[in-house]
């Protein structure tokens, strides 16, 4: 019987070969050679961009804590309400994502910008006029565009539901009947969540994590449009060396590899959090 | 209802499909084709309709951001162009790397309609490779409104009153260009010092906040919106922006500016060479220039076109040309003589344009 299933699996084993093993290794391959063979030298240039590297690894931390703060009350919330609103709010999560995300980033461009919808929001109900007269300050905007937040925000927007989802499918599939005994064995509703509903939803929570944080980490193109480019990111340094100024596959590869192995050993030291409880979903 | 969702979802689906397949030719010879990759709103769409039921070419049609950009696809070798448009500075590059092919004249008979001083320019000196596509400067935008009287110099692009309120154009060989230009400098020195001193005017104005960002498309809304004072974009764009909004201004700053040649070239391994050259031949008739021109604002490096452009502007919109207008598209002999080509640079320059444009967005 056992034998009989792994036949099926055979051409999902044929796809990560050919899809995910073939391009690991050829990003291996690269990251350890340069154009006249041989080399460690795309590693030892890894110094230089620490900077970008702390940087990329703050925000995706970030916008991961964000979406995480914003997506588990909203799993909660949604299992416990009717089958109609809970299909009505799926489609509401899931809605944005079916337009292209690089559409939806010009968008948040013209929204944040300094002469953008919600400067002339806020210009119109007096809010700037009211923030210069309690903090003495002279501005004719709030200056939202290219900074850091801009780019935690469109991180957020754009990996949100990635969050709400995992976690909102374990929360549903909690058997009801565990609340009830808790409750019955005395255990105010604090304590019924603190104790029975959290742990038993950390699987999702750690695959919301790792599905947040890793598109995050390698996001690229949110960080030039929304942040203005003057502080790259990983994403967009490792694209630079392929299609910017700067063509040089050699150390674009060597870069998306040790930030590869600093994810995977972050998701390792996250999982160890978890044992004992079941291993989150990887990858 | 969930029938008819279910069918516009897969109507979507095959619309996105045949979308990507769009740009993979093959190379059968019942279905002409020839797949050109050029730069954003550079063309009157229309042209490529009117080339299409002419002559029943099917045109693949897609865009790169910057040469350099072209240039990554190109060496990757993943891209099957017949047809790009690069800039004098990188065909260069591209005919030293022997990755153009020799064009057939004579399946290109407007090329003789391109003005001489359009020919045997320093990047293809014997002419042999291009037919040139539109020519213009590189200069200041600004919004008038937001700055305090004409802007005049590159200065502006470093200066810390216009805090916040610059966009620095997002690629290697402009930005660096502009601070080059700025010194005093050409902007083909190979010499190691000045080109480090113009990283080091870039690097310290970005430092003291004066550029929002680099940009490139972005810059369109941008300064259309009123949300940023100055930026340094191609003149040919400006005209664009100005009818979005009329506060705009464009000035070849007095230190001068680069002028630049935008010419069709074919790739040596070119599927479609003579569909191909059928294009070329097309977009340097005279309608098609004029109405090229027209659109996207590019001045044409066609002679008649050139000098008739102000009449057909006249007919078409019912009022005279501005002259101001015209210059800004067609820069005139003593604006020209104030500004300098991009040659190509030798493999040791290039790399140190590559790591001072990537150190200066760390």
């Amino acid at each position: 019987m056992k034998r009989k299933l792994s036949l099926f699996a055979i051409p999902y084993v044929i796809w990560m070969a050919i899809f995910v093993v073939a391009p690991v290794i050829l990003v291996v391959l690269y990251a350890f050679s340069s154009k006249h063979g041989f080399t460690l030298d795309n590693f030892a240039r890894m110094g230089t961009y620490a900077v970008v590297f702390g940087r990329s690894f703050k925000l995706a931390l970030i916008a991961t804590v964000v979406c995480l703060a914003i997506g588990y009350p909203v799993s909660c919330m949604m299992s416990r309400e009717g089958p109609r609103f809970q299909r009505i709010a799926m489609v509401l999560i899931m809605l944005p994502m079916w337009m292209n995300f690089l559409l939806r980033t010009y968008s948040w461009m013209a929204i944040l910008e300094n002469n953008g919808l919600l400067n002339q929001l806020f210009q119109k109900i007096g809010l700037i006029d009211l923030w210069n007269q309690l903090f003495g300050t002279n501005l004719t905007f709030f200056p939202m565009m290219n900074t850091q937040g801009a780019v935690v925000l469109g991180m957020v927007y754009n990996y949100l539901p990635f969050m709400i989802l995992p976690i909102y499918s374990v929360i549903i599939k909690l058997d009801p009947s565990l609340l009830e005994a808790a409750r019955d064995l005395g255990a105010d509703s604090v304590n019924v969540f603190r104790r029975v509903i959290l742990p038993l939803s950390l699987p999702g929570v750690l695959s919301g994590v790792t599905m947040v944080f890793v598109p995050s980490v390698s996001t690229f193109a949110i960080s030039t449009m929304l942040g203005g480019g003057t502080r790259i990111l990983l994403g967009d340094l490792i694209e630079q060396q392929f299609t910017g100024g700067a063509y040089n596959p050699y150390l674009g590869a060597a870069i998306a590899l040790v930030m590869m192995v600093i994810v995977v050993l972050c998701m390792w030291v996250m999982n160890h959090f978890g044992e004992g409880e079941e291993q989150a979903v990887m990858l | 209802m969930k029938k008819t969702t279910a069918l516009a979802l897969i109507l979507a689906m095959c619309l996105t499909l045949t979308g990507c397949g769009g740009g993979t030719g093959g190379s059968n010879g019942e279905k002409r084709e020839v797949n050109v990759c050029s730069w954003g709103e550079y063309i009157d769409e229309n042209l490529i309709y009117q080339f299409e039921e002419e002559t029943g070419i099917k045109v693949n049609y897609s865009t790169a951001e910057s040469n350099e950009a072209l240039y990554s696809l190109l060496s990757m070798g993943g891209a099957d162009y017949d047809v790009v448009v690069p800039s004098d500075y990188m065909i260069s590059q591209l005919i030293e790397e022997g990755l153009l092919a020799e064009l057939n004249y004579e399946n290109i008979p407007n090329f003789s309609q391109i003005d001489d001083r359009f020919k045997n320019l320093s990047y293809d000196p014997e002419n042999k490779y291009t037919v040139p596509y539109t020519w213009g400067t590189l200069g200041i935008i600004y919004n008038s409104t937001m700055v305090n009287g004409p802007i005049t110099s590159w200065s502006a692009m470093f200066d810390p009153a216009y805090s916040n309120n610059v966009l620095m154009i997002r690629n290697s060989r402009d930005a660096l260009g502009i601070a080059l230009i700025y010194l005093g400098y050409s902007v083909n020195t190979t010499d190691e010092a000045e080109i480090r001193e113009a990283f080091q005017l870039l690097s310290d104005a970005k430092n003291n906040g004066v550029y929002q960002g680099f940009f490139m498309d972005e810059t369109f809304l941008k300064m259309e919106g009123g949300n940023a004072a100055i930026c340094s974009y191609y003149a040919g764009d400006f005209l664009t922006m100005l009818d979005n909004n009329p506060d705009l201004a464009y000035v070849v700053p007095k230190e001068g500016a680069n002028w630049f040649v935008d010419a069709m070239c074919v790739l040596k391994n070119a599927q479609h060479k003579e569909e191909a050259e059928a294009w070329i031949n097309f977009l340097a008739s005279n309608e098609a220039s004029m109405a090229n021109m027209d659109y996207i604002g590019y001045a044409s490096p066609n002679t008649k076109v050139l000098e008739e452009y102000p009449a057909y502007y006249e007919e078409t919109y019912g009022e005279p040309l501005d002259q101001g207008r015209y210059e800004i598209m067609a820069a005139p002999k003593e604006v020209l003589d104030t500004c300098e080509a991009y040659l190509v640079l030798p493999a040791e320059t290039r790399a140190l344009y590559n790591d001072l444009w990537t150190e200066l967005g760390i």
